[in-house]
């Protein structure tokens, strides 16, 4: 299957990696080859067969009591912050 | 005989004899990184003091009695590991200088069993890869040479760095991690033992996430012995994981040389792959007829979906890394680009922070997702994976496990890497399937190729079943007496 360079741009814009006009033809044209070559599972009949979540055969997963079992770690969590003000992780100016 | 000779079982009974010390036998391993490690690259951070410290304290607990079994043993640990206060860096740039605050779940059970950590091995970024030339740290080499040649050959992946390192007796055990093959592959390129566990037998909690729902990590060792020692040490449940089991773990060295008598080993057709080398093939039926020398009846199986299992994995490891891989955004932690905007920031911090490789899946990940397409490949690739699976259950009604070869082809030189990402992606053709259905599997080197690189035999098991794969392992290892050693080892540097 052949993919767009519109679409290979919006799916780059989703996953948020930046990618000059270079990038984004390399990129388009090596998934295009991988979604291609994935195009084999049409041939299988899924009629009726439940999606897998998990690969426990023995128990469904526990449920833990909602309650708070760690925290207070403040210099722990922003420890290797990049940069940061005080107890605050900074980021460029969102709101005008 | 050299201390980096010694096998764990036989180093942790030479340690209480007093035959050696703690404080030596780490000496010796640290030695020989300092030797080998320049050019195997193998370890991206060595923590030669860190260890030295340990093993004087080993050397305290050993001298009271009911020291644990790992007790001053060096391992090698896949920088895949959060390990408090030691840089972990996944083999991306885009983790910067990041030191966890915490110790991730495996390695503290190796820790609290006495284990000697020499080092953070190298691996392909993020764990995605085959051949750990994604590493933004740089290849590892191969410690084995192919005869009379000296081109660099690669380590298999992504656990290339614990492989190489562990063939290269530059520790005596390494923690790796399996997603789709990248413990059982490496353990074959280099000539070692490599067991990938059943999903949920090793906690996942403070392992860098690659695709939550394959991830298991698991021991890579010169010996079935030293698997079974080392895998007995990580496993077990974790409230911090919920999809680790709460099932006892068993005394898996135990099972080691236990009577194969009646036991049933399958071999799938469905692994005959067209284009398998007459030499892998006689490789595998010498090791059928291994097994049945020691008593096993060898019984013809079909797992009819594996031909699926690649292109099923390509689609759900890539979606679940597209979701975990979110989280590297240049603000929390790690590497970070400035840019005008937010999106800006993330965007330059993502791409210069990941690789090629990493990148590529991330956005086939976000492909397969986004809206519109999630039903086409998402939805049908976890259908698929249900009939994959569907086939270990049905196989495993009339076998106790399978025997298939570990990896298409042996080790292959850094320079005859396939440009093609699919054709790169088909080495993991024997190893994804039972990654897919969540089965524990083990790699035994069993011979050498003509080029003189060692070949692996992969055995395949039940959920839960370590046991009967060490078992058939260990029976294996004695009649393959795989004794070869690579070029590039402690004490026969070149």
């Amino acid at each position: 299957m052949s993919l767009d360079l519109a679409t290979t741009r919006r799916i780059a814009k989703l996953a948020r990696i930046g990618l000059d006009d270079q990038e984004i033809e390399t990129v388009r044209a090596q998934m295009g080859g991988i979604l291609g070559w994935i195009e084999i599972l049409n041939e299988v009949d899924v009629e009726g067969i439940p999606p897998m979540v998990g690969t426990s055969q023995t128990t469904a997963l526990p449920q833990r009591q909602d309650a708070v079992t760690d925290g207070d770690r403040q210099s722990d969590v922003l420890a290797n912050a990049p940069d940061r003000e005080g107890p605050f992780f900074t980021v460029p100016k969102v709101v005008e | 005989m050299m201390l980096t000779d010694l096998t764990i079982a036989q180093a942790a009974e030479g340690l209480r004899k007093r035959d050696f010390t703690a404080v030596e036998l780490t000496n010796a391993h640290v030695e020989a990184i300092d030797a080998l490690n320049g050019r195997l690259n193998a370890y991206i951070t060595v923590t030669a003091d860190q260890a030295k410290e340990a093993a004087a304290h080993a050397d305290k607990t050993l001298a009271a009695a009911d020291a644990p079994t790992l007790t001053g043993i060096p391992l090698g640990i896949k920088d895949l590991f959060c390990t408090k206060g030691v840089r972990t860096t996944a083999a991306s740039r885009i983790l910067g200088d990041f030191t966890p605050p915490y110790e991730s779940t495996v390695t503290a059970n190796l820790l609290a069993n006495g284990a000697v950590f020499v080092g953070k091995t190298n691996l392909d970024e993020f764990a995605m890869g085959s051949t750990n030339l994604t590493s933004a740290f740089g290849a590892v080499e191969n410690p084995w040479r192919r005869n009379g040649d000296d081109t660099p050959l690669v380590p298999g992946g992504s656990s290339g760095g614990s492989a190489a390192a562990v063939a290269a007796h530059l520790a005596m055990g390494a923690t790796g991690t399996d997603t789709g093959g990248s413990i059982r592959q490496p353990a074959a390129y280099c000539g070692i033992v490599g067991l990938k566990p059943t999903y949920g037998r090793c906690s996942r909690w403070g392992t860098i996430a690659f695709a939550s729902s394959l991830d298991q990590a698991g021991p890579m060792t010169r010996t079935v012995e030293d698997a079974a020692i080392m895998l007995a040490a990580m496993a077990g449940h974790d409230v911090k994981d919920s999809t680790s089991a709460d099932i006892a773990v068993p005394d898996y060295r135990a099972a080691c040389g236990r009577s194969l008598k009646g036991l049933r080993v399958g071999v799938p057709a469905e692994y005959r792959a067209p284009g398998m080398s007459a030499e892998l093939q006689a490789v595998w039926d010498r090791g059928v007829a291994m097994l049945r020398e020691a008593g096993c009846e060898i019984v013809d199986v079909s797992l009819p979906h594996t031909k699926y299992g690649l292109a099923t994995y390509y689609i759900i490891a890539p979606a679940e890394a597209s979701s975990n891989l979110a989280r590297y955004d240049g603000v929390r932690f790690g590497d970070r680009r400035e840019g005008a905007s937010l999106d800006e920031l993330y965007e330059r911090t993502r791409h210069d922070g990941f690789g090629e490789e990493v990148r590529r899946r991330i956005l086939v990940g976000t492909y397969v997702l986004s809206a519109g397409y999630y039903d086409a490949y998402y939805l049908r690739a976890q259908k698929i994976r249900t009939l994959i699976q569907r086939d270990f259950t049905q196989a495993f009604e009339s076998v106790d496990v399978l025997l298939t070869p570990t990896a298409p082809t042996a080790a292959f030189g850094h320079n005859e890497k396939p440009e093609d990402p699919v054709q790169m992606y088909l080495n993991d053709v024997f190893t994804v399937p039972a990654s897919m259905a969540g089965q524990p599997a083990l790699s035994v080197p069993v011979s050498l190729d003509s080029t003189g690189l060692p070949l692996g035999l992969q055995l395949i098991g039940r959920h839960f079943d370590e046991e009967t794969l060490i078992a058939v392992g260990s029976a294996l290892e004695k009649a393959a007496d795989f004794t070869a050693r690579p070029t590039f080892r402690a004490g026969a540097a070149a």
